[in-house]
């Protein structure tokens, strides 16, 4: 029992990793119909910068308040994955809207091999570790000798993706930029005729996607404490599945897709084998592909005669 | 034809060609301020196209579109302008517009030529309110200086978007769906959907209205309805009425003007009581041959 508390606590940190990575997927889908493979290299190179702006902060101005340096290694991740995933919808994607369905999609899995390997020739192919920035557990209760304990770094994780998913819930709800968007994934061109700008909107997208990609990747290289060139790929493709798991298009299917694809990893885990714990994840997308292609929150397409 | 004051579209020598069909043969036609204009003639006969070619959908394969915004004044400027190559010269006293000039969204956004299609597209997963507020996007963006001013939170942001709720209430009580403001909108009857769909394209702040058989598919009370909205359109808020019709009690009862299409050539043009009684519109539309139509309407003459 007390074990599997302590997996659920473990699963859903990761889930809800995964779950801020799936939005960016289920946004860009919405959107534009197209599954930006790129996604999870996008989060591996926010982890980089997370991990150079520690770095900086550190080495050259040494800041030592833990508060400080997350905090501004959340913003510098968000801002300049925004940056990048924004110029990679300018120069990669916008051009080929409107083309044959399969371009962007290579396009995407074309920026997504630019992206790993950009990080491998400029950070190195070794894995980079940074020491453990947040230290210290609470120890919620000690069964014989097994305690389970919550870590700073897990109620961190849980906070700020608590507080960004409700960000998030009220711009999409809420705001024009939400209503433009929903308007612009349910009718793209009536949306321009009632005055929306469609690519603004678009490059909005990509641009929020990035950002929640970067409070990811942030709260990885803080988690794990170490982050490699090739660390996009695994995780881009289980959020990817956590998408679909949830219904892709949706923003809540993705949030509870996430929570789930990192619960049955982490339980998958702990009782039969951490070998095969990517195999579990992925049998989870192939079995909702096959018994519930339109995901737990997604709309079935409903063909209208 | 000369140019009359009141001119707000004015349609010169449109053509428009898909390979060797001719949609449109060389229709000319003026669209007067504050009038309710219909474009009818039988199935096929070019409408939509014309349509099309008005509101950006189609570059027409030849022809000038004028639209004036302002006073009468500016069309002095549409010599200058169709020679410069440019799509719209502002004038002292108003702004001209070459719509075959212009793609769909500009036509939409800076023309200000509003339409709706034969097939209902509203966002049918957004709420009825959130239609009509969604319409008034570009003005809310303008007033929020591009988000910068409604970031920060200005007064004069949060005041454009109480207005823009306002508009939208105002105007969902004139539809009678204020009950169902918050219901989705593909969630609401067919008849409402249609009353909404006009709301939202009104809510766009435009100078015209482009309709596309709005009447389509309504019972006789909702067509009832639908000539009472079109008409308080036309004198309260001075919109002009373009629109496509095929049922002619709409057609005949509010329309100012009609123009009478077939097979992509004018055939009649002008106040509902002459085109009703015209030889030619009765022969297109009770299929006639043309050598019984040419006898009927020199017998008619």
């Amino acid at each position: 029992m007390d074990y599997f508390v302590q997996q659920i606590i473990n699963g859903v940190t990761l889930g809800s990793i995964y779950g801020l990575i799936a939005i960016g997927y289920t946004m860009v889908f919405g959107i534009i119909g197209m599954v930006n493979f790129a996604h999870g290299d996008v989060f591996m190179t926010s982890a980089f910068i997370a991990l150079i702006t520690f770095l900086i902060l550190t080495t050259l101005f040494g800041i030592t308040s833990i508060a400080v340096s997350l905090f501004i290694m959340l913003i510098t991740a968000m801002l300049f994955t925004s940056l990048i995933n924004w110029a990679i919808e300018r120069i990669a994607y916008r051009p080929l809207r409107g083309s044959f369905r399969l371009a962007p999609l290579i396009s995407a899995i074309g920026m997504s091999i630019f992206l790993s390997n950009f990080v491998q020739v400029s950070q190195g192919p070794l894995n980079k570790s940074i020491p453990p920035i947040v230290q210290g557990e609470f120890v919620l209760f000690r069964h014989a000798s097994y305690p389970v304990t919550l870590s700073y770094k897990q109620v961190i994780i849980w906070g700020i993706t608590a507080v960004l998913l409700a960000a998030f819930w009220f711009l999409v709800a809420r705001t024009r930029l939400g209503r433009a968007q929903r308007a612009c994934e349910q009718d793209q061109k009536m949306a321009a005729l009632v005055g929306i700008d469609v690519d603004r909107t678009i490059a909005a997208t990509f641009v929020i996607a990035a950002a929640l990609a970067a409070v990811a990747g942030t709260m990885y290289v803080m988690y794990y404490g170490v982050v490699s060139f090739a660390d996009g790929f695994v995780p881009g493709v289980k959020a990817f599945t956590a998408a679909v798991l949830g219904g892709i298009g949706s923003l809540p299917g993705a949030v509870v897709g996430g929570l789930l694809i990192g619960l049955i990893e982490t339980l998958w885990s702990a009782y039969f084998s951490i070998d095969y714990k990517d195999v579990a994840a992925f049998s989870v997308l192939a079995i909702t592909l096959i018994f519930l292609p339109q995901g737990l929150f997604g709309r079935p397409d409903v063909e209208k005669v | 034809m000369p140019l009359l004051v009141d001119t707000l579209l004015r349609v010169e020598h449109l053509t428009m060609r898909f390979g060797g069909l001719v949609a449109v043969d060389d229709l000319s036609f003026d669209v007067r301020e504050g009038n309710i204009t219909a474009l009818i003639g039988p199935n096929g006969a070019g409408k939509t196209t014309v349509f099309n070619c008005i509101t950006g959908f189609y570059k027409p394969s030849e022809g000038r579109l004028g639209l004036r915004h302002g006073k009468p004044a500016v069309w002095d400027a549409l010599e200058p302008l169709t020679d410069s190559g440019a799509r719209r010269r502002v004038h002292a006293d108003g702004t001209l517009f070459l719509l075959e000039r212009m793609p769909d969204y500009l036509v939409a956004r800076q023309a200000r030529v509003a339409r709706t299609f034969q097939n209902i597209r509203l966002f049918p997963g957004m709420t009825a309110l959130e239609n009509l507020i969604v319409a008034q996007h570009n003005r809310l963006m303008l007033a929020s200086g591009y988000t910068l001013l409604g970031v920060l939170g200005f007064p004069s942001y949060a005041r454009a978007e109480r207005a823009a709720m306002e508009r939208a209430r105002a105007w969902l009580d004139r539809i009678g769906l204020l009950a169902r403001a918050d219901d989705p909108a593909g969630a609401l009857a067919y008849g409402a959907q249609r009353r909404l769909e006009i709301a939202r394209a009104m809510c766009t702040q435009p100078v015209l209205l482009c309709l596309d058989e709005p009447a389509a598919g309504l019972n006789p009370r909702e067509s009832a309805e639908l000539n009472q909205l079109l008409r308080t359109i036309r004198d309260e808020d001075g919109v002009s009425v373009l629109l496509i019709e095929h049922d002619m009690s709409v057609v005949m009862e509010i329309s100012d003007h009609v123009i009478v299409l077939d097979y992509g050539v004018k055939i009649a043009d002008g106040a509902p009581e002459t085109v009703r009684n015209d030889a030619k519109v009765i022969a297109a539309y009770l299929g006639l041959g043309d050598e019984e139509a040419k006898i009927e309407a020199e017998i008619g003459s």
